[in-house]
Protein backbone atom coordinates (compact mmCIF):
# COMPACT_ATOMS: atom_id res chain seq x y z
CA UNK A 1 0.00 0.00 0.00
CA UNK A 2 1.68 3.02 -1.24
CA UNK A 3 2.03 6.01 1.28
CA UNK A 4 0.12 9.59 0.28
CA UNK A 5 4.18 10.74 -0.30
CA UNK A 6 4.80 7.67 -2.45
CA UNK A 7 1.08 8.48 -4.30
CA UNK A 8 2.16 11.70 -5.04
CA UNK A 9 5.50 11.40 -5.96
CA UNK A 10 3.95 8.78 -8.64
CA UNK A 11 1.60 10.49 -9.86
CA UNK A 12 4.09 13.67 -10.68
CA UNK A 13 5.97 10.46 -12.71
CA UNK A 14 3.03 9.58 -14.41
CA UNK A 15 1.64 13.77 -14.73
CA UNK A 16 5.34 15.19 -16.20
CA UNK A 17 5.75 11.92 -18.61
CA UNK A 18 2.68 13.81 -20.02
CA UNK A 19 3.38 17.02 -19.54
CA UNK A 20 6.78 17.33 -20.65
CA UNK A 21 6.02 14.39 -23.97
CA UNK A 22 3.15 16.88 -24.47
CA UNK A 23 4.88 19.95 -24.66
CA UNK A 24 7.75 19.16 -26.67
CA UNK A 25 4.93 17.39 -29.41
CA UNK A 26 3.23 20.59 -29.66
CA UNK A 27 6.24 22.76 -30.11
CA UNK A 28 5.68 21.00 -34.21
CA UNK A 29 2.83 22.78 -34.67
CA UNK A 30 2.80 24.93 -37.95
CA UNK A 31 5.99 23.01 -38.45
CA UNK A 32 5.28 19.35 -39.62
CA UNK A 33 6.41 17.71 -43.43
CA UNK A 34 2.90 17.36 -44.27
CA UNK A 35 -0.42 18.69 -43.02
CA UNK A 36 -1.79 15.46 -42.18
CA UNK A 37 1.15 15.20 -39.44
CA UNK A 38 0.44 18.66 -38.17
CA UNK A 39 -3.19 17.65 -36.98
CA UNK A 40 -1.87 14.03 -36.03
CA UNK A 41 1.18 15.32 -33.49
CA UNK A 42 -1.39 18.15 -32.24
CA UNK A 43 -3.70 15.64 -31.36
CA UNK A 44 -1.31 13.60 -29.42
CA UNK A 45 0.29 16.75 -27.76
CA UNK A 46 -3.53 17.33 -26.76
CA UNK A 47 -4.02 13.59 -25.45
CA UNK A 48 -1.34 14.41 -23.40
CA UNK A 49 -2.12 17.90 -21.88
CA UNK A 50 -5.34 16.49 -21.49
CA UNK A 51 -3.90 12.94 -19.43
CA UNK A 52 -1.23 16.06 -17.32
CA UNK A 53 -4.33 17.70 -15.94
CA UNK A 54 -5.83 14.41 -14.88
CA UNK A 55 -2.51 12.85 -13.21
CA UNK A 56 -1.19 16.36 -11.78
CA UNK A 57 -4.78 16.97 -10.55
CA UNK A 58 -5.15 14.10 -8.66
CA UNK A 59 -1.15 14.42 -7.66
CA UNK A 60 -2.42 17.85 -6.06
CA UNK A 61 -5.80 16.60 -4.19
CA UNK A 62 -3.19 13.28 -2.71
CA UNK A 63 -0.55 15.99 -1.53
CA UNK A 64 -2.76 18.31 0.05
CA UNK A 65 -1.26 21.29 -0.31
CA UNK A 66 -3.34 23.57 -2.03
CA UNK A 67 -1.93 22.92 -5.44
CA UNK A 68 -3.61 22.37 -8.27
CA UNK A 69 -2.20 20.87 -11.71
CA UNK A 70 -1.27 24.56 -13.24
CA UNK A 71 0.73 25.00 -10.02
CA UNK A 72 2.42 22.20 -10.38
CA UNK A 73 3.16 22.47 -13.68
CA UNK A 74 4.11 25.44 -13.68
CA UNK A 75 5.55 26.71 -10.62
CA UNK A 76 8.42 23.63 -10.07
CA UNK A 77 11.76 23.93 -11.33
CA UNK A 78 13.96 20.54 -12.51
CA UNK A 79 14.87 19.38 -9.65
CA UNK A 80 10.89 18.57 -8.56
CA UNK A 81 9.85 17.20 -12.12
CA UNK A 82 9.68 13.56 -12.33
CA UNK A 83 9.79 12.66 -15.94
CA UNK A 84 11.71 10.14 -17.93
CA UNK A 85 14.95 11.02 -19.70
CA UNK A 86 13.25 10.31 -22.66
CA UNK A 87 10.61 12.38 -23.10
CA UNK A 88 12.13 15.29 -22.51
CA UNK A 89 14.69 15.07 -25.57
CA UNK A 90 14.60 17.44 -27.79
CA UNK A 91 12.30 17.21 -30.99
CA UNK A 92 15.92 17.56 -33.69
CA UNK A 93 13.98 15.85 -37.21
CA UNK A 94 10.88 14.00 -37.42
CA UNK A 95 12.18 11.06 -37.17
CA UNK A 96 13.80 11.61 -33.43
CA UNK A 97 10.28 12.95 -32.93
CA UNK A 98 8.28 9.73 -34.30
CA UNK A 99 10.62 7.40 -32.48
CA UNK A 100 10.64 9.13 -29.10
CA UNK A 101 6.96 8.43 -29.43
CA UNK A 102 7.39 4.93 -30.42
CA UNK A 103 9.63 3.94 -27.35
CA UNK A 104 7.24 6.05 -25.06
CA UNK A 105 4.05 4.89 -26.67
CA UNK A 106 5.45 1.26 -26.24
CA UNK A 107 5.91 1.37 -22.46
CA UNK A 108 3.06 3.76 -22.02
CA UNK A 109 0.71 1.40 -23.55
CA UNK A 110 1.50 -1.26 -21.12
CA UNK A 111 1.61 1.03 -18.00
CA UNK A 112 -1.68 2.05 -18.68
CA UNK A 113 -3.19 -1.74 -19.53
CA UNK A 114 -1.44 -2.73 -15.89
CA UNK A 115 -3.22 0.31 -14.32
CA UNK A 116 -6.26 -0.21 -15.81
CA UNK A 117 -7.21 -2.78 -13.02
CA UNK A 118 -5.67 -0.91 -10.37
CA UNK A 119 -8.01 -0.61 -6.87
CA UNK A 120 -7.04 3.08 -6.32
CA UNK A 121 -10.41 4.15 -8.34
CA UNK A 122 -9.37 7.33 -9.40
CA UNK A 123 -5.62 5.60 -10.89
CA UNK A 124 -7.65 3.22 -12.60
CA UNK A 125 -10.53 5.43 -14.11
CA UNK A 126 -7.16 8.10 -16.02
CA UNK A 127 -5.52 4.59 -16.90
CA UNK A 128 -8.81 3.37 -18.37
CA UNK A 129 -9.54 7.00 -20.54
CA UNK A 130 -5.36 7.45 -21.30
CA UNK A 131 -5.72 3.77 -22.76
CA UNK A 132 -7.81 5.17 -25.40
CA UNK A 133 -5.89 7.65 -26.58
CA UNK A 134 -2.44 6.01 -26.10
CA UNK A 135 -3.89 2.85 -27.75
CA UNK A 136 -4.16 5.26 -31.15
CA UNK A 137 -0.91 6.86 -30.36
CA UNK A 138 1.02 3.77 -30.38
CA UNK A 139 -0.51 2.05 -33.79
CA UNK A 140 0.36 5.62 -35.49
CA UNK A 141 3.99 5.67 -34.10
CA UNK A 142 4.60 2.48 -34.83
CA UNK A 143 3.28 2.67 -38.54
CA UNK A 144 5.00 5.78 -39.13
CA UNK A 145 8.03 4.25 -37.68
CA UNK A 146 7.85 1.23 -40.18
CA UNK A 147 7.33 3.76 -43.14
CA UNK A 148 9.70 5.79 -42.08
CA UNK A 149 12.58 2.95 -41.57
CA UNK A 150 11.56 0.96 -44.69
CA UNK A 151 11.48 4.22 -46.94
CA UNK A 152 14.46 5.39 -48.61
CA UNK A 153 18.01 5.06 -48.09
CA UNK A 154 17.61 8.84 -46.27
CA UNK A 155 14.54 8.19 -44.15
CA UNK A 156 16.21 4.72 -43.38
CA UNK A 157 19.62 6.07 -42.00
CA UNK A 158 17.77 9.07 -40.16
CA UNK A 159 15.66 6.89 -38.35
CA UNK A 160 18.71 4.14 -37.53
CA UNK A 161 20.19 7.18 -35.98
CA UNK A 162 17.10 8.21 -34.53
CA UNK A 163 17.06 5.03 -32.64
CA UNK A 164 20.75 4.69 -31.47
CA UNK A 165 20.28 7.98 -29.89
CA UNK A 166 17.46 7.29 -28.06
CA UNK A 167 17.90 3.72 -27.07
CA UNK A 168 20.28 4.76 -23.91
CA UNK A 169 16.92 6.68 -22.68
CA UNK A 170 14.59 2.85 -22.76
CA UNK A 171 15.88 1.55 -19.95
CA UNK A 172 15.27 4.27 -17.16
CA UNK A 173 11.35 3.44 -18.05
CA UNK A 174 11.60 0.07 -16.51
CA UNK A 175 13.90 0.83 -13.43
CA UNK A 176 11.36 0.23 -10.39
CA UNK A 177 12.35 1.84 -6.81
CA UNK A 178 9.74 1.36 -3.96
CA UNK A 179 7.82 4.50 -4.98
CA UNK A 180 7.13 2.37 -8.21
CA UNK A 181 6.61 -1.29 -6.35
CA UNK A 182 3.98 0.51 -3.91
CA UNK A 183 1.73 1.36 -7.50
CA UNK A 184 2.61 -0.81 -10.20
CA UNK A 185 6.31 -1.82 -11.24
CA UNK A 186 7.16 -1.32 -14.17
CA UNK A 187 10.02 -3.76 -14.82
CA UNK A 188 7.75 -6.65 -15.49
CA UNK A 189 6.05 -5.26 -18.85
CA UNK A 190 9.80 -5.03 -20.57
CA UNK A 191 9.02 -8.43 -21.73
CA UNK A 192 5.83 -6.96 -23.67
CA UNK A 193 7.77 -3.40 -24.53
CA UNK A 194 10.38 -5.77 -26.09
CA UNK A 195 8.30 -7.90 -28.18
CA UNK A 196 6.19 -4.73 -29.57
CA UNK A 197 9.51 -2.65 -30.52
CA UNK A 198 11.09 -6.10 -32.23
CA UNK A 199 8.54 -6.35 -34.31
CA UNK A 200 7.72 -3.10 -35.44
CA UNK A 201 11.65 -2.75 -35.72
CA UNK A 202 12.35 -5.70 -38.06
CA UNK A 203 9.04 -4.20 -39.91
CA UNK A 204 11.09 -1.21 -40.47
CA UNK A 205 14.12 -3.27 -41.70
CA UNK A 206 15.60 -1.31 -38.12
CA UNK A 207 18.37 -2.93 -36.18
CA UNK A 208 18.08 -2.37 -32.08
CA UNK A 209 21.28 -1.42 -30.80
CA UNK A 210 23.26 -4.48 -28.64
CA UNK A 211 24.06 -2.13 -25.31
CA UNK A 212 21.33 -1.88 -23.00
CA UNK A 213 23.12 0.89 -21.10
CA UNK A 214 20.56 2.93 -19.30
CA UNK A 215 20.85 6.66 -18.37
CA UNK A 216 18.36 7.06 -15.36
CA UNK A 217 17.99 9.89 -13.10
CA UNK A 218 14.43 12.01 -14.77
CA UNK A 219 11.99 9.81 -12.41
CA UNK A 220 13.82 10.34 -9.48
CA UNK A 221 14.51 13.67 -10.01
CA UNK A 222 18.34 13.00 -9.13
CA UNK A 223 19.49 14.40 -12.40
CA UNK A 224 17.47 15.67 -15.54
CA UNK A 225 19.45 16.31 -18.89
CA UNK A 226 20.58 19.91 -19.74
CA UNK A 227 17.12 20.27 -21.83
CA UNK A 228 14.56 20.20 -19.26
CA UNK A 229 15.21 23.38 -18.15
CA UNK A 230 15.25 25.40 -21.20
CA UNK A 231 11.69 23.94 -22.11
CA UNK A 232 10.68 25.10 -18.27
CA UNK A 233 11.61 28.45 -19.20
CA UNK A 234 9.90 28.95 -21.82
CA UNK A 235 7.12 27.21 -20.63
CA UNK A 236 6.61 28.57 -17.12
CA UNK A 237 7.48 32.31 -18.47
CA UNK A 238 4.33 33.84 -17.71
CA UNK A 239 3.10 32.28 -14.78
CA UNK A 240 6.40 33.12 -13.38
CA UNK A 241 6.92 36.63 -14.94
CA UNK A 242 3.26 37.50 -13.61
CA UNK A 243 2.84 35.69 -10.14
CA UNK A 244 -0.36 37.58 -9.44
CA UNK A 245 -2.32 36.87 -12.92
CA UNK A 246 -5.05 35.02 -13.68
CA UNK A 247 -5.08 33.80 -17.29
CA UNK B 1 -11.49 38.06 -44.36
CA UNK B 2 -9.05 35.86 -45.15
CA UNK B 3 -9.10 36.27 -49.44
CA UNK B 4 -8.10 39.90 -50.27
CA UNK B 5 -7.96 41.65 -53.68
CA UNK B 6 -8.71 38.23 -55.40
CA UNK B 7 -8.51 38.83 -59.17
CA UNK B 8 -11.24 37.79 -61.72
CA UNK B 9 -11.24 37.89 -65.53
CA UNK B 10 -10.99 41.62 -65.32
CA UNK B 11 -13.37 42.21 -68.23
CA UNK B 12 -16.31 43.63 -66.06
CA UNK B 13 -19.44 41.42 -66.14
CA UNK B 14 -21.39 40.80 -68.85
CA UNK B 15 -25.43 40.80 -69.37
CA UNK B 16 -27.31 37.68 -70.06
CA UNK B 17 -28.19 38.87 -73.22
CA UNK B 18 -24.13 38.88 -74.20
CA UNK B 19 -23.65 35.00 -72.90
CA UNK B 20 -23.75 32.13 -75.05
CA UNK B 21 -26.28 29.46 -74.12
CA UNK B 22 -24.24 27.75 -71.94
CA UNK B 23 -23.30 30.32 -70.19
CA UNK B 24 -26.14 32.29 -69.68
CA UNK B 25 -27.27 28.88 -68.64
CA UNK B 26 -25.05 28.62 -65.82
CA UNK B 27 -25.62 32.57 -64.92
CA UNK B 28 -29.13 31.52 -64.73
CA UNK B 29 -28.49 28.64 -62.12
CA UNK B 30 -26.68 30.91 -59.68
CA UNK B 31 -29.08 33.90 -60.19
CA UNK B 32 -31.59 31.14 -58.61
CA UNK B 33 -29.68 30.52 -55.98
CA UNK B 34 -28.23 26.92 -57.13
CA UNK B 35 -24.99 25.31 -56.80
CA UNK B 36 -22.43 24.61 -59.15
CA UNK B 37 -20.75 21.30 -58.86
CA UNK B 38 -16.91 20.13 -59.88
CA UNK B 39 -18.42 17.60 -62.80
CA UNK B 40 -20.43 20.82 -63.95
CA UNK B 41 -19.46 23.12 -66.79
CA UNK B 42 -18.35 26.40 -65.75
CA UNK B 43 -16.51 29.63 -67.62
CA UNK B 44 -12.57 29.51 -67.03
CA UNK B 45 -12.85 32.55 -65.38
CA UNK B 46 -14.64 31.31 -63.01
CA UNK B 47 -12.94 28.34 -62.17
CA UNK B 48 -9.61 30.57 -62.23
CA UNK B 49 -11.02 33.01 -59.44
CA UNK B 50 -11.96 30.30 -57.60
CA UNK B 51 -8.84 28.01 -57.37
CA UNK B 52 -7.40 32.15 -56.21
CA UNK B 53 -9.66 32.67 -54.14
CA UNK B 54 -10.04 29.28 -51.75
CA UNK B 55 -5.92 28.93 -52.48
CA UNK B 56 -5.34 31.91 -50.83
CA UNK B 57 -8.04 31.28 -48.29
CA UNK B 58 -6.80 27.59 -47.80
CA UNK B 59 -2.83 29.10 -47.49
CA UNK B 60 -4.00 31.82 -44.41
CA UNK B 61 -5.41 29.10 -42.27
CA UNK B 62 -1.59 27.33 -42.83
CA UNK B 63 0.11 30.37 -42.33
CA UNK B 64 -2.01 31.86 -39.32
CA UNK B 65 -1.42 28.72 -37.78
CA UNK B 66 2.51 30.54 -37.16
CA UNK B 67 1.53 33.45 -34.95
CA UNK B 68 -0.71 31.86 -33.07
CA UNK B 69 1.59 29.02 -32.79
CA UNK B 70 3.96 31.38 -31.55
CA UNK B 71 2.57 30.98 -27.85
CA UNK B 72 1.48 27.12 -27.85
CA UNK B 73 4.65 26.87 -25.83
CA UNK B 74 4.04 29.77 -23.37
CA UNK B 75 0.68 29.36 -22.98
CA UNK B 76 0.34 30.24 -19.27
CA UNK B 77 -2.35 27.40 -17.91
CA UNK B 78 -3.10 23.46 -19.04
CA UNK B 79 -6.31 24.56 -20.19
CA UNK B 80 -4.84 27.57 -22.44
CA UNK B 81 -2.28 25.51 -23.83
CA UNK B 82 -5.56 22.54 -24.98
CA UNK B 83 -7.22 25.18 -25.80
CA UNK B 84 -4.78 26.97 -28.22
CA UNK B 85 -3.83 23.66 -29.52
CA UNK B 86 -7.19 22.55 -30.35
CA UNK B 87 -7.75 26.01 -32.36
CA UNK B 88 -4.58 26.10 -34.49
CA UNK B 89 -4.93 22.23 -35.29
CA UNK B 90 -8.44 23.20 -36.39
CA UNK B 91 -6.67 25.64 -38.63
CA UNK B 92 -5.19 23.03 -40.19
CA UNK B 93 -8.05 21.42 -40.64
CA UNK B 94 -9.63 23.80 -42.72
CA UNK B 95 -6.56 24.20 -44.78
CA UNK B 96 -7.08 20.91 -45.77
CA UNK B 97 -10.83 21.33 -46.30
CA UNK B 98 -9.67 24.07 -48.33
CA UNK B 99 -6.96 22.77 -50.25
CA UNK B 100 -9.27 19.78 -51.30
CA UNK B 101 -12.42 21.75 -51.89
CA UNK B 102 -10.18 23.66 -54.84
CA UNK B 103 -8.53 20.68 -55.85
CA UNK B 104 -12.33 19.88 -56.97
CA UNK B 105 -11.64 22.76 -59.39
CA UNK B 106 -8.66 20.84 -60.81
CA UNK B 107 -5.22 21.94 -59.22
CA UNK B 108 -3.23 19.86 -56.95
CA UNK B 109 -2.22 20.61 -53.01
CA UNK B 110 1.30 20.04 -54.26
CA UNK B 111 0.71 22.68 -56.84
CA UNK B 112 -0.86 25.64 -54.36
CA UNK B 113 2.04 24.60 -51.89
CA UNK B 114 4.75 25.83 -54.09
CA UNK B 115 3.01 28.49 -55.15
CA UNK B 116 2.45 29.57 -51.70
CA UNK B 117 5.97 28.98 -51.29
CA UNK B 118 7.47 30.68 -53.81
CA UNK B 119 5.25 33.76 -52.76
CA UNK B 120 3.43 33.58 -56.06
CA UNK B 121 0.02 32.90 -54.38
CA UNK B 122 -1.13 35.42 -51.48
CA UNK B 123 -2.17 34.81 -47.61
CA UNK B 124 -4.05 37.37 -45.66
CA UNK B 125 -2.00 40.34 -44.75
CA UNK B 126 -3.17 40.11 -41.18
CA UNK B 127 -0.48 36.88 -40.65
CA UNK B 128 2.57 39.17 -41.54
CA UNK B 129 1.81 40.56 -37.64
CA UNK B 130 3.74 39.60 -34.67
CA UNK B 131 2.34 38.21 -32.01
CA UNK B 132 4.11 40.21 -28.78
CA UNK B 133 2.10 38.92 -25.57
CA UNK B 134 -0.32 36.69 -24.61
CA UNK B 135 -2.74 39.33 -25.05
CA UNK B 136 -2.29 39.09 -28.59
CA UNK B 137 -3.94 35.20 -28.37
CA UNK B 138 -6.86 37.45 -27.31
CA UNK B 139 -6.86 39.75 -29.74
CA UNK B 140 -6.25 37.42 -32.85
CA UNK B 141 -9.25 35.33 -31.52
CA UNK B 142 -11.28 38.37 -30.96
CA UNK B 143 -10.72 40.30 -33.83
CA UNK B 144 -9.28 38.27 -36.46
CA UNK B 145 -11.41 35.69 -36.32
CA UNK B 146 -14.01 37.80 -35.49
CA UNK B 147 -13.65 39.73 -38.92
CA UNK B 148 -12.94 36.47 -40.85
CA UNK B 149 -16.17 35.18 -39.54
CA UNK B 150 -18.23 38.38 -41.23
CA UNK B 151 -16.70 37.34 -44.14
CA UNK B 152 -17.17 33.75 -43.82
CA UNK B 153 -20.72 33.54 -42.87
CA UNK B 154 -22.46 34.72 -46.33
CA UNK B 155 -19.89 32.51 -48.36
CA UNK B 156 -21.84 29.46 -46.64
CA UNK B 157 -24.43 30.48 -49.52
CA UNK B 158 -21.59 30.85 -52.21
CA UNK B 159 -22.48 29.42 -55.17
CA UNK B 160 -19.71 26.74 -55.52
CA UNK B 161 -20.70 23.43 -53.63
CA UNK B 162 -17.61 22.59 -52.41
CA UNK B 163 -16.76 25.51 -51.02
CA UNK B 164 -20.25 26.22 -49.50
CA UNK B 165 -20.00 23.09 -47.42
CA UNK B 166 -16.53 23.63 -46.42
CA UNK B 167 -17.20 27.32 -45.27
CA UNK B 168 -20.14 25.82 -43.30
CA UNK B 169 -18.10 23.58 -41.15
CA UNK B 170 -14.93 26.15 -40.37
CA UNK B 171 -17.87 29.04 -39.72
CA UNK B 172 -18.89 26.82 -36.72
CA UNK B 173 -15.20 26.24 -35.34
CA UNK B 174 -14.61 30.04 -36.27
CA UNK B 175 -17.32 31.35 -34.15
CA UNK B 176 -15.48 28.90 -31.22
CA UNK B 177 -12.56 30.51 -31.95
CA UNK B 178 -13.70 34.06 -31.99
CA UNK B 179 -15.39 33.38 -28.22
CA UNK B 180 -12.32 32.00 -26.75
CA UNK B 181 -10.17 34.86 -28.24
CA UNK B 182 -12.46 37.28 -26.29
CA UNK B 183 -12.58 35.09 -23.53
CA UNK B 184 -8.83 35.79 -22.84
CA UNK B 185 -9.20 39.80 -23.69
CA UNK B 186 -11.77 39.58 -20.87
CA UNK B 187 -9.58 38.19 -18.55
CA UNK B 188 -6.86 40.12 -19.48
CA UNK B 189 -9.05 43.31 -19.27
CA UNK B 190 -10.02 42.76 -16.06
CA UNK B 191 -6.62 41.32 -14.85
CA UNK B 192 -3.58 43.18 -13.44
CA UNK B 193 -3.02 46.32 -14.30
CA UNK B 194 0.17 44.96 -16.47
CA UNK B 195 -2.19 42.09 -18.32
CA UNK B 196 -4.53 45.06 -18.98
CA UNK B 197 -1.28 47.17 -20.43
CA UNK B 198 -0.87 44.26 -22.46
CA UNK B 199 -4.24 44.01 -23.74
CA UNK B 200 -4.71 47.61 -24.41
CA UNK B 201 -1.51 47.02 -26.48
CA UNK B 202 -2.67 44.27 -28.20
CA UNK B 203 -5.89 46.39 -29.57
CA UNK B 204 -3.58 48.95 -30.44
CA UNK B 205 -1.71 46.94 -32.47
CA UNK B 206 -3.98 44.98 -34.51
CA UNK B 207 -7.17 47.12 -34.67
CA UNK B 208 -5.85 48.96 -38.23
CA UNK B 209 -4.88 45.41 -39.82
CA UNK B 210 -8.11 43.32 -38.43
CA UNK B 211 -10.39 46.46 -40.57
CA UNK B 212 -6.96 45.57 -43.27
CA UNK B 213 -8.37 42.38 -43.61
CA UNK B 214 -11.56 43.67 -45.44
CA UNK B 215 -9.23 44.93 -48.36
CA UNK B 216 -9.44 48.38 -49.32
CA UNK B 217 -13.25 49.57 -50.86
CA UNK B 218 -13.89 47.87 -54.25
CA UNK B 219 -17.18 49.87 -54.49
CA UNK B 220 -15.39 50.75 -58.01
CA UNK B 221 -13.87 47.04 -58.99
CA UNK B 222 -14.34 44.90 -61.90
CA UNK B 223 -13.05 41.74 -60.30
CA UNK B 224 -15.40 42.40 -57.47
CA UNK B 225 -18.34 43.15 -59.18
CA UNK B 226 -17.29 40.03 -61.53
CA UNK B 227 -17.31 37.86 -58.55
CA UNK B 228 -20.16 38.93 -56.82
CA UNK B 229 -22.17 38.20 -59.95
CA UNK B 230 -21.12 34.99 -59.45
CA UNK B 231 -21.60 34.61 -56.04
CA UNK B 232 -18.15 33.99 -55.33
CA UNK B 233 -17.88 37.14 -53.29
CA UNK B 234 -21.10 37.95 -51.00
CA UNK B 235 -21.09 41.35 -50.06
CA UNK B 236 -18.93 44.43 -50.91
CA UNK B 237 -15.41 45.11 -48.52
CA UNK B 238 -17.11 48.58 -47.18
CA UNK B 239 -19.94 46.88 -46.07
CA UNK B 240 -18.08 44.06 -44.08
CA UNK B 241 -16.21 46.60 -42.79
CA UNK B 242 -18.99 48.64 -41.57
CA UNK B 243 -20.50 45.93 -39.80
CA UNK B 244 -16.99 44.69 -38.36
CA UNK B 245 -16.99 47.74 -36.08
CA UNK B 246 -20.44 48.08 -35.42
CA UNK B 247 -20.33 44.75 -33.29
CA UNK B 248 -16.79 45.51 -32.51
CA UNK B 249 -16.99 49.06 -31.27
CA UNK B 250 -19.09 47.99 -28.01
CA UNK B 251 -17.30 45.09 -27.11
CA UNK B 252 -14.27 47.27 -26.30
CA UNK B 253 -16.10 49.07 -24.34
CA UNK B 254 -17.54 46.25 -22.34
CA UNK B 255 -13.72 45.44 -22.04
CA UNK B 256 -13.02 48.93 -20.90
CA UNK B 257 -10.40 48.45 -23.52
CA UNK B 258 -9.97 52.02 -26.50
CA UNK B 259 -10.38 51.54 -29.66
CA UNK B 260 -6.90 53.39 -31.30
CA UNK B 261 -9.15 55.82 -33.13
CA UNK B 262 -10.43 58.98 -32.18
CA UNK B 263 -12.84 59.45 -35.27
CA UNK B 264 -14.86 56.55 -33.86
CA UNK B 265 -18.16 57.62 -33.20
CA UNK B 266 -21.72 56.84 -33.84
CA UNK B 267 -23.70 58.43 -36.44
CA UNK B 268 -26.97 57.94 -35.77
CA UNK B 269 -28.24 59.00 -38.97
CA UNK B 270 -26.54 56.01 -40.85
CA UNK B 271 -27.22 53.64 -38.19
CA UNK B 272 -23.30 52.53 -37.97
CA UNK B 273 -20.24 54.10 -36.21
CA UNK B 274 -17.77 56.53 -38.25
CA UNK B 275 -14.21 55.43 -37.95
CA UNK B 276 -11.07 56.01 -39.46
CA UNK B 277 -9.68 54.47 -42.43
CA UNK B 278 -6.38 52.37 -42.24
CA UNK B 279 -2.92 53.12 -43.61
CA UNK B 280 -3.62 51.37 -47.13
CA UNK B 281 -0.19 52.21 -47.81
CA UNK B 282 0.69 50.18 -45.02
CA UNK B 283 -1.53 47.44 -46.37
CA UNK B 284 -0.34 47.84 -49.87
CA UNK B 285 3.70 47.27 -48.74
CA UNK B 286 2.75 44.34 -46.57
CA UNK B 287 0.94 42.54 -49.50
CA UNK B 288 4.24 43.21 -51.66
CA UNK B 289 6.25 41.28 -48.82
CA UNK B 290 7.00 44.05 -46.17
CA UNK B 291 5.51 43.29 -43.73
CA UNK B 292 6.64 43.20 -40.32
CA UNK B 293 6.90 39.08 -40.22
CA UNK B 294 6.61 38.42 -44.13
CA UNK B 295 10.07 37.30 -44.40
CA UNK B 296 9.88 35.35 -41.54
CA UNK B 297 6.39 33.89 -42.14
CA UNK B 298 7.27 32.43 -45.40
CA UNK B 299 10.75 31.49 -44.52
CA UNK B 300 9.04 28.84 -41.59
CA UNK B 301 6.90 27.34 -44.34
CA UNK B 302 9.32 26.80 -46.68
CA UNK B 303 12.00 25.12 -43.69
CA UNK B 304 8.90 23.13 -42.94
CA UNK B 305 8.63 21.59 -46.38
CA UNK B 306 12.21 21.51 -47.09
CA UNK B 307 13.16 19.85 -43.78
CA UNK B 308 10.31 17.47 -44.57
CA UNK B 309 10.97 16.48 -48.07
CA UNK B 310 12.39 12.82 -46.57
CA UNK B 311 9.59 12.58 -44.77
CA UNK B 312 7.39 13.00 -47.65
CA UNK B 313 9.18 11.09 -49.76
CA UNK B 314 9.80 8.08 -47.91
CA UNK B 315 6.00 7.60 -46.70
CA UNK B 316 5.44 7.36 -50.75
CA UNK B 317 8.27 5.04 -51.60
CA UNK B 318 7.03 2.76 -47.87
CA UNK B 319 3.45 2.65 -49.96
CA UNK B 320 4.55 1.89 -53.11
CA UNK B 321 6.60 -0.98 -51.96
CA UNK B 322 3.59 -2.05 -50.06
CA UNK B 323 1.69 -2.22 -53.05
CA UNK B 324 4.26 -3.60 -55.04
CA UNK B 325 4.48 -6.72 -52.25
CA UNK B 326 0.54 -7.01 -52.59
CA UNK B 327 0.40 -7.26 -55.97
CA UNK B 328 3.23 -9.87 -56.20
CA UNK B 329 1.24 -12.11 -53.79
CA UNK B 330 -2.13 -12.07 -55.73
Amino acid sequence: MATDAQLFEWLCRMGDNALVLGHRVSEWCGHAPVLEEDIALANTALDLIGQTQLWLGLAGEVEGAGRDADALAYRRDVLDFRNLLLVEQPNRDFGHTMMRQFLFDAWHIEMLSALKGHDHEQISAIAEKSLKEVTYHAERSADTVIALGDGTEESHTRMQAALDRLWPYVGEMFLSDDTDRAVCDPAPLRAAFDARVNAVLAEATLTRPDSDFAHKGGKTGVRHTEHLGHMLAVMQFLPRAYPDAQW
Amino acid sequence: MYAQMVKSTGEGVRSLDEMDPQERAFQERIDAGGKIEPKDWMPDGYRKTLVRQIGQHAHSEIVGQLPEGNWITRAPTLERKAILLAKVQDEAGHGLYLYCAAETLGVTRDQMTRDLLSGKMKYSSIFNYPTLTWADMGAVGWLVDGAAIMNQVPLQRTSYGPYARAMVRICKEESFHQRQGFDIMMKMARGTPEQKRMAQDALNRFWYPSLMMFGPSDADSVHSAQSMAWKIKMNSNDELRQKFVDLTAPQADYLGLTIPDENLKWNEEKGGYDFSEPDWDEFFDVLKGNGPCSVERLEDRNRAWDEGRWVREAMLAHADKKRAAKLAAE
